[in-house]
């Protein structure tokens, strides 16, 4: 199979590419950028004009609520919206049921996305069995039945002497962890930032010190194991000065934001709109702020969707009552192009964020073009817009703020190893 | 902070009636004082003999309560038989519906009783408000106390108190004192206050009982009684929880008593014609001085009998708009 791009403006920028080069891909692999190699004879044309072609999207969070949560998503309706959001390599959580604290979940979990053949997953394993935060899970086992990372979810690991041991482990065999801070005792009755929207609201809040606090010993520790962490889906300005000094002393640690955190505040909350219920919750304008301006000075290396569908049932009660979390994964380009034309990073730089940079994070030869490179791909129009409502929501879940909005920017191919397995509707 | 007017919106006809009751927060000050009026009225009718009022005949009124409250409900039920309604108490336990699709389940199947008013009490924020949200048309909604979020009608009753005792609320400077954090109250009494034109409204309290933020809210912030009683023409007392000891947010009943109990010592320091409130049930030796829950400047009994005539005016005002947005829509 030999697919030929045309027209489009390529951007790599792991390969510092930005120029109107075309695409040339043979048996899932970048063969040529520019002129066709000789003798090459397109089975399939995709006409790109106008258009940006980039590296497929790598998403370092989405829930695909498989197995054990069905009625909120499956592999196979999450993995297409995933490709309909132009990411073709994601990574999903273990807060699986059962918990994906064995070998015989991962796998079940990788030959069901083997077989929808949608988008690349990469399952984050449990840190520790039944993510109850007490014995240590199988981690090398389950490092080679193919995860790429360990996590314990916002599950808590109450004692420090466990999580120095899960440290020593992991570092033990260069294992990477993928942390999200959060104190178990400060949030645990919490659903909302513990600010003046909370006050008003009557909602038990959640600290700024719940998420810190937690990655203060996070920090700590890696420092003294050596351990390498990624820290995904922060909130606070704050956590990110405390990864900025961990790393100039030297710990191997990187981070990201969900995309709705930059854009969103706890101002969204003031009736009670469930679609807002999000763990970590939407802090202040001056957080927001915050994770801006380091995301200008490059202090963030990825941003992700933090994708969590939901039924109908779990959003639609009192706003406590209801289950964290939003939709995200075709939302992350539009929201993305968002900062773009905010000023606040470069189109360039955007890109990056959903390609090499959480590619870097998880160590895996994603995220770029170059040739030689498996052909994962995305086609979008950055200025077309479109409406997410309940016929283009591909995922199960329609738990998003952004439904029934029209948003800017669409994804219109993406190709997984140089076929195609999303195609928008009008580019037939 | 803007306005919240999607709430506002919500509870008050195209006109600007009421036609559900769920805060008092955002509500205008005619609003308020038209509310205070009937409640007025109401009030001085049930020092006749004839105590009914056929202004609710025929409708019937669900008392929905999610949490216990004998007391709250009993007022909410006599104010709706005084307005010659039918009654109906459900007491839920909020077990059968931890999760909203329950909630509304329990909505649909109450409304095909032909209920025409709920009035709900529930241990989530927000829960009020989403039921008026999900409620079919023509049902009025009235807040009887939610999570942490508002309390009107028992706000509206300490107005009525301190417009029966004060008069005019623009000389009025007003202590709130105690568990500002857990109560519902306090955040109705505040916005109400501010609305009505207090001249300052204080909140005392230890920093473990008071909101992040409350300042925004309109209340000045007192750690220490003495100086926040200083010259204040109202006093209200917030019942203290015993259960706040267990989860650390106080040391003990006696070093509470000791820095914020209402003593005839300590209310002293306030106006002399200073009048004491409280929404019940008080605990004596806890937050109030037996002498001073008894004494002369105490209107904790004349309150309870304002809660009848305030819900009664509420009830009727929120009906009335539901009619009227009815005969318009």
């Amino acid at each position: 199979m030999k697919v030929h791009i045309r027209g489009g403006r390529l951007i790599d920028p792991a390969n510092k590419t930005d120029a109107n080069l075309d695409l040339f891909i043979e048996d899932g692999k970048v063969v040529a950028q520019g002129d066709a190699p000789k003798g090459f004879v397109a089975d399939q044309l995709i006409d790109a004009e106008g258009q940006i072609v980039c590296p497929g999207f790598v998403d370092l969070q989405a829930h695909l609520r498989e197995p054990g949560f069905t009625q909120k998503g499956n592999i196979g309706s999450e993995s297409a919206a995933a490709a309909a959001g132009g990411v073709t390599t994601l990574c999903c959580p273990p807060t699986t049921l059962p918990v994906m604290d064995s070998v015989a979940v991962v796998q079940l979990v990788q030959e069901r996305a083997a077989e929808v053949g949608l988008t690349r997953v990469l399952p984050l394993a449990a840190l520790t069995k039944g993510l109850e935060g007490e014995q240590l899970s199988n981690m090398v086992s389950l490092k080679e039945a193919g995860c790429v990372a360990l996590s314990n979810a916002r599950k808590p690991i109450k004692s420090n002497q466990t999580l120095l041991r899960c440290l020593e482990y992991l570092a033990t065999y260069d294992l990477l962890m993928f942390v999200q801070p959060q104190d178990y005792e400060l949030s645990k009755n919490g659903c909302a930032h513990d600010g003046q929207m909370a006050t008003v609201l009557g909602l038990p809040g959640i600290p700024e010190a719940a998420e810190t606090l937690d990655l203060a010993r996070y920090l700590l520790l890696a420092e003294q194991t050596g351990a390498r962490l990624h820290v995904g889906q922060l909130s606070t300005a704050h956590s990110l000065q405390m990864i900025a000094d961990a790393r100039s002393r030297g710990v191997k640690v990187t981070a990201d934001v969900a995309i709705h955190h930059l854009l969103l505040t706890d101002e969204n909350l003031e009736n009670y709109d469930s679609a807002y219920h999000l763990i970590p919750p939407l802090r202040g304008t001056r957080d927001r702020e915050g994770l801006l301006k380091v995301l200008e000075e490059g202090g963030i290396q990825a941003l992700c969707s933090d994708h969590q569908p939901q039924d109908a049932a779990a959003k639609d009660a009192p706003f406590s009552a209801t289950e964290p979390g939003m939709t995200g994964l075709q939302t992350l380009l539009p929201l993305s192009l968002r900062l773009v034309e905010q000023g606040r990073v470069s189109l360039n730089q955007m890109i990056a964020l959903l390609t090499r940079g959480p590619a870097e994070v998880l160590g895996i030869e994603r995220g770029q073009l170059g040739v030689g490179a498996e052909a994962d791909v995305c086609i979008f129009a950055p200025e077309q817009l479109w409406t997410l409502n309940e016929e283009t929501c591909v995922s199960k879940g329609l738990n998003t703020p952004y439904m029934n909005s029209t948003l800017k920017g669409r994804v219109n191919y993406t190709l997984l190893a140089g076929r195609v397995v999303f195609q928008a509707e009008q580019a037939h | 902070m803007n306005q919240h007017t999607d709430a506002v919106k919500l509870q008050l006809t195209e006109e600007g009636q009421l036609r559900h009751f769920l805060t008092t927060e955002g509500l205008s000050r005619e609003l308020l004082t038209e509310i205070l009026n009937t409640a007025n009225s109401f009030a001085d009718m049930s020092a006749q003999a004839v105590k009914k009022v056929p202004l609710l005949r025929g409708k019937t009124v669900v008392n929905l309560f999610f949490e216990n409250s004998t007391r709250t409900r009993s007022t909410f039920e006599l104010a709706a038989k005084r307005l010659s309604a039918d009654v109906l108490n459900l007491d839920i336990s909020t077990s059968a519906t931890s999760k909203g699709e329950s909630l509304k389940d329990t909505l649909r199947n109450l409304e095909a009783m032909a209920s025409d008013m709920f009035v709900v009490r529930h241990p989530d924020s927000g829960a009020p408000h989403f039921i008026a949200q999900h409620v079919t048309p023509n049902v009025a909604i009235i807040n009887a106390g939610d999570g942490q979020h508002a309390h009107p009608t028992q706000a509206m009753l300490d107005m009525l108190t301190i417009r029966r005792h004060k008069g005019d609320f623009s000389e009025l400077k007003v202590a709130i004192v105690g568990d500002i954090l857990h109560s519902r109250v306090a955040r109705s009494q505040i916005y109400a206050l501010n609305t009505l034109g207090a001249a300052e409204v204080r909140v005392i309290g230890p920093k473990t009982l008071l909101p992040h933020h409350i300042e925004s809210l309109g209340a000045k912030v007192y750690y220490d009684l003495a100086a926040g009683l200083q010259d204040v023409d109202v006093v209200i007392m917030l019942r203290l929880q015993t259960e706040r000891m267990v989860s650390a947010f106080l040391p003990s009943q006696g070093e509470f008593y000791k820095l914020y109990g209402l003593t005839r010592e300590r209310l002293a320091g306030a106006k002399p014609d200073a009048i004491v409130m409280h929404p019940g049930p008080i605990n004596r030796g806890v937050e109030i001085e037996s002498e001073v829950a008894d004494g002369a400047q105490s209107l904790i009994l004349k309150q309870v009998g304002y809660g009848i005539a305030t819900r009664m005016a509420v009830m009727s005002m929120a009906m009335s708009g539901q009619a009227t947005q009815a005969a318009a829509g």
